[in-house]
């Protein structure tokens, strides 16, 4: 079993060093792809070993840690390299490896001919070993290690062209954007990395299962320790997650190839911030505020985000927006501490928002790198299981039922009302409109209608088959992926048919009975009701995007121009965010340390005292130096004059 | 084997000597000499490290030859981790910064070499003497080779900033040799006879009145927070990494500032104990504003050396916080973000050079879309700025992470500020060292010289790669070097948290004697009652 867990990562590694080191001379492209997918393959079939062997153990004896070495020790802080796997970590391990082996599949085909082809995988390698130091490590250090790791992976995969220009605020190549999203990450990674202070101090170590048990153990709920740790955390988390106040590099990531943004921008990395709220979610549980704060900022997220997307044109953009909305979802989910349904949600997302991606990929490979959906139209023709593959998703994304989307949401959304009330929840389910509303917004402007691209020059043709396969089979898991997350409520078999959240349940048991939180098994008409008037939401927005988009093409778009009127362009312009920070933050420190800090303190002050120094002795000696005539009369009468005085001085006192 | 340590410092001096007497035609010959003797000091540093019990205290290699009997003045030298560490760095980034050097010196070779490895010896002599005047003279030896190498082979400006590097440093030293012989006498008051002798002198410390401590504790510190450099005396450090040659700059940011980050464990920590419970704060908080400060103003520069000079700033305020947290972590992670400075920055100034020789521009406004002219060149300089920048997984992140651990455990410092502000750090870390990465590398190449560079030769291959294997190492596998360190660090913190509170959870090993515990070797009178009439002075120790 140790050797297992240890493997599970070590290929991804092995996989980046060969590529990484050996990957410019290899001739064959279907020989470094196959390498990058076999890599992440035995790892995902590894997870799947090793779940077998946790179903077989009892409930209780799933946690398995592997110490390989001590990391770092002085005086009395000491931190393994140290992996651990538990129903939590092998959740993440699967939908990592899983999905990520199949866009690594899908990436042969749509990185074809690229000169950086090596590179690519390579870099898609390293990504995957430290998103699988992240959920597998047994301490936040090493935890760390693999989130600035993806940071890493991400930064060089969003900037991979890095000779193409890509705009934004602040933005002129795709470097740039990778750029902005590194910073943007370091922002919440000190938060972080703060937080792992306060645990180190007060604990003594940072071991996952040491602090959770301790905490339980020693801290009153509201305690100031763990609500300061908590909030640190989740900077971190809305920094890698995406979530206001640090959202805005995730649409700019959007500069990436497409595959980079279905794996790291989508399905995986920026689910971190909720593995790291699962993880530690027992001290979470004692800080109610930040419990709150979550809800909160998670809501907030999900509505502002999900209104954005409604209007953005480039269908990646939109994607993206879409995707802060529903971690949005995920962390109103955590905060109110249904952390299953989060977990739940990021498992679906996944493979709903990985296959969006991966089509519109499809599509913007077909069309020749077009990402705008105002210059496509009418591609269901030609691409006849891309749009079907993305209509499956669409539908998942929207919750209609029997697709996944339909369970986690429904899962989030009860959970929310039960926990946050009516507001919560109404705030959620009109984000589920717009998402809806945006999905089919897509669908109608890119598949139907008609053709807008310049049909001379593009024959827009189905993806090959090393692109399709992975769309068909994450396709399959949109739709069935529901099967995990079964209610109560539609299934009241005596036992709980939520397998997920039996599966989890270990993990979150301290959690929920510290938050009150018994597991009971009762079925309110409140909850039909719920599930009836949610789906009947995403069902108008689809309806109302359906008349709008595929009915009338084109025109709807300029119809809900003209509808929104000023909204339209407080939404296209992102409620100026962007340009709030770049007037409100990224000026100011760069005015701060260009003029005020270099130019006048540093130059002028520091630096004008020293030389001032030098110039008052340099002046001084020019003064004595006078005196130094050389002139043998004037030293005879200084001379004279000084005995004149020393005598006058002895004789009058 | 204590000859190693003789032999360390003999081999580069007689390279001097024997580059000075090869005519200076035969150029060859002298830079074979001269990389030849730097490179048999590295294999004798690593020679000297195998040979060293990590788990035995005290000083090892210890040789002590009577000089100036006197005054108790002695040939007297030693290491222990604290220094073996440093001496590892100095003997390693020599032969990089001399391979460095063969292509860009084209006048006076003979000179320069012989300049090279004198400063080699007296570096290596800053951190194994055991003798305060011994120290003083191999400190000040630094100064002279230096400010040829800055003023002969430097740039434009190059006599303006040798000189600011000589006088403001000179400044510095001059106050601390006035200390060296005021402790001397104290010796000479209290302990029976003057003396220079380290150990003797550390035996005694902690019975030195606190008025007299605090006057030797800042003679001694503002030599050494000048060297550092601590904001605000770092304005000679940007004018002379400018102006020095691409191996002057590696040396200087790679080993002379560590000189004054050494000093200040060595002796003011060591040497007065009490006065640093009471300046602690004050460093440290001076250490978090060059944290800041440094990062700030480096983001502002287009001159890529000076925003790596300033970057130092900001770095070595890492160090000095961990330094005064007092704490093993803090401590340990000063000492490893020392060498991990001097590895980092050292490549940094390395790939400078490398550039300036193809461009002669040192402006970032010049440069951009290298990344495709020079592919491995952008992946060792990225990595060197990761380093730099703190990655977990490489090597800086070890040391600042333990530095900022050490500061927010310590029991000296006590604010959570510090800890909070020093991490913001890394933002700006970020900020200023991909925005220096990215005007080279990506964008536009601008200026059409750029599209022909030549990427890496052999020879660059040859610096860049070991700093690139080193950064790995220490970043996984931290431990062969903390480990080095980790018991001198133990048994200083262990008489820190005694001298202030009277006890210590710190283990050291039970073969060692606690060191105030140890008799003094020439009966004194009456220390411990001294030390306890100083305790007695100190404010009770917070709970």
């Amino acid at each position: 079993m140790d050797f297992l867990i240890a493997a599970i990562p070590l290929f991804p590694l092995l996989g980046f060093m060969l590529l990484g080191i050996s990957g410019r001379w290899w001739r064959s492209e279907k020989l470094i792809g196959a390498v990058g997918s076999g890599a992440v393959g035995i790892s995902f079939l590894l997870s799947l070993i090793v779940l077998s062997r946790l179903l077989q153990s009892p409930e209780t004896e799933r946690v398995h840690t592997t110490t390989l070495y001590r990391w770092i020790a002085a005086g009395t802080f000491q931190v393994d390299i140290a992996f651990q796997v538990d129903p939590l970590s092998l959740v993440f391990t699967l939908v990592v490896t899983g999905v990520g082996f199949l866009i690594h599949v899908y990436s042969i085909g749509y990185m074809h001919g690229d000169r950086g082809f090596w590179r690519f995988f390579a870099y898609l390698n390293l990504f995957i070993f430290m998103m699988l130091v992240l959920v597998l490590s047994n301490n936040v250090l090493l935890t760390f290690v693999g989130w600035e790791g993806v940071g890493l992976c991400s930064y060089l995969l969003i900037g991979f062209w890095y000779d193409r220009p890509f705009a934004g605020v602040g933005i002129l190549w795709t470097t740039d954007a990778g750029r902005k999203a590194f910073i943007m990450n370091r922002i919440g990674d000190v938060g972080m990395l703060v937080a792992m202070f306060l645990l180190v101090k007060q604990f003594g170590t940072l071991e996952y299962t040491a602090i959770t048990t301790q905490a339980a153990a020693t801290l009153p709920v509201g305690s100031e320790v763990a609500t300061a740790v908590t909030l640190l955390l989740f900077l971190a988390c809305t920094g890698k997650s995406a979530q206001i106040p640090l959202a805005t590099w995730l649409p700019d990531a959007m500069a990436g190839p497409t595959p980079v943004s279905a794996l790291i921008h989508a399905a995986t990395m920026v689910t971190a911030g909720v593995f790291l709220v699962a993880r530690l979610s027992p001290l979470f549980a004692l800080a109610p505020a930040t419990m709150t704060l979550i809800t909160l900022i998670g809501a907030l997220t999900a509505l502002t985000a999900a209104t954005i997307g409604l209007v953005q044109t480039d269908i990646k953009k939109v994607l993206a927006y879409s995707t802060v909305s529903q971690l949005g979802f995920m962390f109103t989910a955590a905060g109110v501490g249904a952390f299953s349904a989060a977990v739940f949600h990021v498992v679906t997302h996944a493979f709903f928002k990985a296959l969006l991606f991966l089509g519109a990929g499809a599509v913007i490979h077909a069309l020749h790198e077009q990402q705008d959906i105002r210059l496509m139209g009418g591609l269901k023709r030609h691409m006849p299981t891309t749009y079907r593959t993305f209509l499956i998703a669409a539908l998942a994304i929207a919750g209609i039922p029997p697709l996944s989307g339909f369970f986690s949401k429904d899962a989030i959304l009860w959970n929310v009302f039960e926990g946050a009330g009516a507001i919560g929840w109404l705030v959620l389910a009109a984000a589920a409109f717009c998402t809806a509303f945006y999905s089919f917004r897509l669908i109608g402007l890119v598949f139907h209608g008609e053709e807008r691209f310049d049909r001379h020059r593009i024959h827009p043709h189905e993806a090959p088959p090393v692109m399709r396969i992975p769309l068909v089979i994450l396709a399959c898991l949109s739709v069935v992926g529901g099967l995990l997350g079964i209610p109560y409520a539609l299934l009241p078999i005596g036992t709980n048919p939520n397998v997920l959240e039996r599966w989890l349940e270990p993990v979150f048991a301290p959690a929920l009975s510290l938050l009150g939180k018994v597991p009971v098994l009762t079925v309110h008409w409140e909850e039909y009701l719920a599930m009836l008037v949610a789906t009947g939401i995403s069902a108008a927005g689809i309806v109302l995007a359906w008349r709008l988009f595929v009915l009338r093409g084109i025109a709807g778009e300029r119809l809900l121009e003209q509808r929104l009127g000023a909204v339209y362009t407080l939404l296209w312009r992102k409620y100026y965010l962007d340009e709030a920070y770049q007037k409100g933050v990224v000026e100011p420190v760069e005015q701060l340390s260009e003029r005020v800090l270099w130019r006048i303190l540093d130059v002028g002050v520091i630096d004008g005292f020293v030389n001032g120094i030098a110039l008052v002795v340099g002046r001084f000696g020019a003064v004595l130096r006078r005196l130094q005539t050389g002139i043998a009369q004037t030293y005879a009468m200084l001379m004279l004059a000084g005995i004149l005085a020393l005598l006058s001085w002895l004789v009058l006192f | 084997m204590e000859f190693l340590l003789v032999a360390l410092l003999a081999v580069p001096l007689l390279g001097f000597g024997t580059v000075l007497l090869i005519p200076r035609e035969r150029l060859g010959w002298i830079q074979g000499v001269s990389l030849g003797s730097s490179v048999l000091t590295l294999l004798l540093a690593i020679g000297i490290w195998l040979g060293f019990h990590p788990e035995k205290p005290g000083f090892q290699y210890v040789v002590s030859v009577r000089w100036i009997d006197s005054l108790d003045i002695g040939f007297r030298i030693g290491v222990d981790g604290v220094s073996l560490l440093l001496v590892l760095l100095t003997a390693f980034l020599m032969p990089l910064a001399l391979l460095a050097s063969l292509e860009p010196i084209r006048h006076r070779q003979k000179e320069y070499y012989a300049m090279m490895l004198l400063l080699e010896t007296a570096m290596l002599g800053v951190f194994v003497a055991l003798d305060t005047f011994l120290f003083y003279v191999f400190w000040e030896l630094v100064l002279i080779p230096m400010y040829f190498i800055i003023g002969i082979w430097g740039g434009r400006n190059r006599v303006y900033a040798a000189l600011k590097f000589f006088l403001y440093t000179l400044v510095g030293s001059l106050l601390m040799l006035v200390a060296i012989v005021w402790l001397g006498v104290y010796a000479e008051q209290h302990a029976g006879g003057f003396t220079a002798d380290y150990e003797r002198l550390r035996q005694l410390a902690p019975t030195i009145p606190l008025e007299l401590q605090r006057w030797l504790f800042w003679a001694f510190a503002l030599s050494f927070c000048i060297k550092v450099p601590l904001f605000p005396l770092h304005t000679w450090l940007p004018d002379a990494h400018v102006e020095a040659p691409t191996a002057g700059s590696v040396i200087l940011a790679g080993v002379l500032l560590k000189m004054g980050t050494y000093g200040l464990v060595r002796f003011n920590l060591e040497l007065f104990p009490q006065a640093s419970f009471q300046y602690a704060t004050l460093l440290a908080w001076l250490g978090v504003v060059g944290i800041l400060y440094g990062a700030l103003v480096a983001f502002a520069q287009t001159d890529m050396k000076k925003l790596i000079a300033y970057s130092s700033v900001s770095h070595l305020g890492f160090i000095v916080l961990g330094i005064f947290s007092m704490t093993v972590e803090g401590l340990q992670g000063a000492l490893i973000q020392m060498v991990n400075h001097g590895l980092s920055t050292g490549m940094l100034f390395l790939c400078v050079g490398l550039l300036y020789e193809r461009r002669h521009t040192r402006e970032l406004a010049e440069f951009g879309g290298l990344a495709r002219v020079m592919p491995l060149f952008a992946v060792l300089l990225l990595l060197a700025v990761l380093s730099s920048v703190g990655l977990p997984g490489l090597n800086g992140f070890v040391g600042e992470f333990l530095s900022l651990l050490g500061a927010a455990r310590s029991r000296f410092l006590d604010n959570f500020l510090l800890v909070v502000l020093g991490a913001c750090g890394v933002i700006f870390a970020a900020a200023y060292l991909l925005k220096f990465y990215h005007s080279l590398m990506f964008g536009e190449a601008r200026n059409p010289e750029n599209y022909h560079l030549r990427d890496l030769t052999w020879s660059e291959r040859l610096q860049l790669v070991p700093l690139v294997l080193l950064f790995i190492w220490i970043g996984v596998y931290p431990h062969t070097f903390l480990n080095t360190s980790e018991l001198a660090l133990r048994g200083l913190v262990a008489k820190l948290e005694q001298l202030r509170f009277g006890v210590t959870n710190i283990s050291v090993p039970p073969s060692t004697p606690a060191p105030e515990r140890q008799p003094p070797a020439t009966p004194a009178p009456e220390p411990q009652k001294l030390l306890e009439e100083q305790l007695r002075r100190m404010p009770p120790p917070r709970p």
